[in-house]
């Protein structure tokens, strides 16, 4: 084992531990450094890297302590020793509860100190070893900003993979939140066009007329308000990709317009004469069984199949529960990073409801749950009352309850709203209303798009700093 | 070649067959001429009362005030070592300076009951790890080689009293030639 990677720091205001120390852990081929103070030991933390900090515990002015606390906040992973003149229970217990990874009792035995100091070397040695390894599994669990370990997933990649090199069409089906635009862009990004541009529109977003326009671009003066020309997504696309969520969201006129326009890769713009040719590679998506619509006659059969090429089902999160640890880890990492904030995890009771949760919004209701739980979190670790998670308590009452039909309707609409992950549209579906009247309803009962009661909004910001 | 100068500075009369096997193995793994230096002063001031010990760093600066004007000097002495820090030391050396120490005080641990030859054979290994520091070694990784670390005398009665091919590498590095 070597220890030349290894970078000590010895804090002592005595000079004569300082050098007789230093000097020894030289000698076992360690990177020595000393300091005589807290403040200069903090500097030097703040200005380098160490492995493991000796500190003494009494010293003027800034104690061990208060530099044990200092250095685990600078940097968690340094191993910090208190070195003590007398053993008493009460130091020893103080140092350990500071985090401190142990103590040695002034003068001490060389074999302790040698025993601990390899000790320590091998158990961060460990930890990177374990770091890089659970990099490169993430990396085999990765398809770009797609994760999953599950096979049913791995196997989509693979499809994804060698679909991406292809130009031809592609039909993401999939429940809401499971990352249907995700998959789109990491298409785009493996294919060969990744270099052109990535231009997303979705379709269940504007009406008809504005949607043609929107794809196909129009001519100056072609409708009320067209006062310039305007290029659509399909020329905007040109050289890369199209992604049209929600595409079994679209009228009868426009489903024809894009047949053709998928059939000829020509297209006029909204009032134009001039026949305009892209070479857009179409990544269609939607959540809708656009199979059964198209039997159903509400979507045209011909434009299912240009569309159904090669068709990609993303399965919801409940059926691959295994991908929620992973999806946690991951998704805690980058809220840690963008909210500036220490995360280490969650707690095992916290993972056990994220692993019994059904998810009907799934991997964006993971994410929500979890931002919230970061936000609300006062320690490292998010704990389960952090996430927010709907309770029994919360549950609609049962029947026979006696509740107004009101109150009822109200709790349900919340009840669905925060199943959805604030999805309004996926909600009012599975109310079986249109959003507007859900909208309405929202307003009338006073719940956000998450469900929860409209007064929360109202809190102080700070209340997140507790 | 500077030579290497070992001096007995122990309290008890010197032993001779002790420091001869010392200059044996010097010579030997550091291949330069080792003698003696033998004068009547002892470093009495590194004695600590309150340890009942003497501070090997004050042993340590004496020699290199007091011994030889040049080459490395090895003092052998049969006092027990301190470094502040810790309980004892079985010696001290100044990394890549021109003072080392040993004592037997430590390493006399079971030698009643398995003879004699054992102190000479501890001596010598711990004698050679000392010079060795001296000239600029480090703990080597190779629990057979005489500059592994011995924090105990188990570790002491492990290893051998050679340098292992890499320490002598980097001994000849070290030397520049010399």
């Amino acid at each position: 084992m070597s220890n030349d990677r290894t970078r000590i720091l010895v804090v002592d205001d005595e000079e004569i531990v300082r050098e007789s120390l230093g000097g020894w852990l030289e000698k076992d081929g360690y990177t020595v450094a000393v300091a005589p103070d807290g403040p200069s030991a903090i500097e030097k933390i703040k200005a380098e890297r160490w492995s493991i900090l000796i500190v003494d515990l009494k010293m003027p002015g800034m104690d061990g302590l208060q530099v044990l606390e200092e250095a685990k906040r600078l940097q968690p992973e340094l191993a910090v020793v208190i070195m003590t003149a007398y053993a008493t229970v009460d130091t020893a217990v103080a140092a350990m509860k500071a985090g401190a990874y142990d103590y040695l009792v002034k003068p001490f035995d060389p074999e302790e100190l040698s025993i601990m100091m390899q000790k320590i070397v091998s158990q961060q040695t460990l930890v990177r070893e374990n770091l890089v390894l659970r990099q490169a599994l993430k990396q085999e669990y990765r398809f770009r900003d797609l994760l999953s370990k599950s096979p049913a997933m791995q196997a989509l990649f693979e499809l994804a993979r060698t679909a991406a090199k292809s130009n031809s069409t592609i039909l993401i089906l999939g429940e809401s939140g499971t990352g249907k635009e995700v998959l789109a862009r990491a298409i785009h990004a493996e294919s060969p066009r990744a270099e052109g541009p990535f231009v997303g529109v979705s379709c269940a977003a504007l009406t008809e007329t504005l949607l043609e326009s929107e794809l196909f671009g129009h001519e100056k003066g072609s409708f009320t308000g067209a006062l310039a020309r305007r290029k659509g997504k399909f020329e905007q696309a040109h050289g890369g990709t199209l992604f049209l969520d929600e595409v079994g969201d679209i009228g009868p006129k426009l489903q024809l317009d894009l047949l053709r326009v998928l059939e000829e890769r020509k297209f006029h713009r909204v009032g134009g004469n001039e026949e305009i040719e892209v070479d857009v590679r179409i990544v269609a998506a939607t959540n809708r069984d656009l199979r059964k619509a198209a039997q159903e006659g509400k979507f045209r059969e011909d434009l299912f199949y240009r569309l159904n090429v090669i068709p990609i089902v993303i399965p919801p999160l409940r059926q691959r529960r295994e991908d929620v640890p992973l999806l946690v880890e991951s998704f805690v990492e980058r809220l840690a990073v963008e909210m500036k904030k220490r995360l280490d995890g969650v707690s095992p009771d916290a993972m056990g409801a994220l692993m019994a949760h059904d998810w009907p919004g799934n991997v964006r209701e993971l994410r929500n749950v979890l931002e919230r739980g970061a936000v609300v979190a006062t320690g490292v670790v998010i704990q389960l009352a952090d996430l927010g998670m709907p309770s029994r308590g919360d549950a609609p009452p049962k029947a026979g309850t006696m509740a107004s039909l009101e109150e009822v309707e109200k709790r349900h609409v919340a009840a669905v709203l925060a199943h959805t992950g604030g999805n309004v549209s996926q909600s009012a579906r599975i109310l079986g209303i249109d959003r507007v009247t859900l909208y309405n309803k929202m307003r009338k009962y006073g719940i956000r798009r998450d469900g929860e009661a409209d007064e929360a909004a109202h809190e102080p910001a700070g209340s997140t700093g507790r | 070649m500077m030579p290497i100068f070992v001096w007995w500075i122990g309290e008890e009369e010197v032993e001779r067959d002790l420091v001869d096997h010392v200059h044996r193995h010097l010579a030997a793994a550091f291949q330069r001429p080792v003698l003696p230096w033998d004068r009547p002063e002892r470093p009495r001031h590194a004695f600590d009362p309150r340890r009942r010990q003497h501070l090997s760093g004050a042993i340590l600066r004496w020699l290199g005030e007091t011994g030889p004007r040049e080459g490395k000097v090895l003092g052998v002495t049969d006092r027990d070592l301190f470094i502040p820090i810790l309980t004892y030391v079985f010696g001290e050396a100044q990394l890549g300076g021109r003072a080392a120490v040993v004592s037997t005080a430590r390493l006399l641990e079971d030698v009643e009951l398995f003879g004699r030859k054992l102190l000479v054979e501890r001596l010598a290994k711990e004698a050679v790890h000392e010079v060795g520091h001296a000239f600029g070694l480090v703990h080597c990784g190779t629990p057979a080689c005489v500059m592994s670390r011995s924090p105990a005398v188990r570790e002491v009665d492990e290893k051998s009293s050679d340098l292992c091919a890499e320490c002598r590498g980097r001994l000849r590095e070290l030397n520049g030639g010399t």
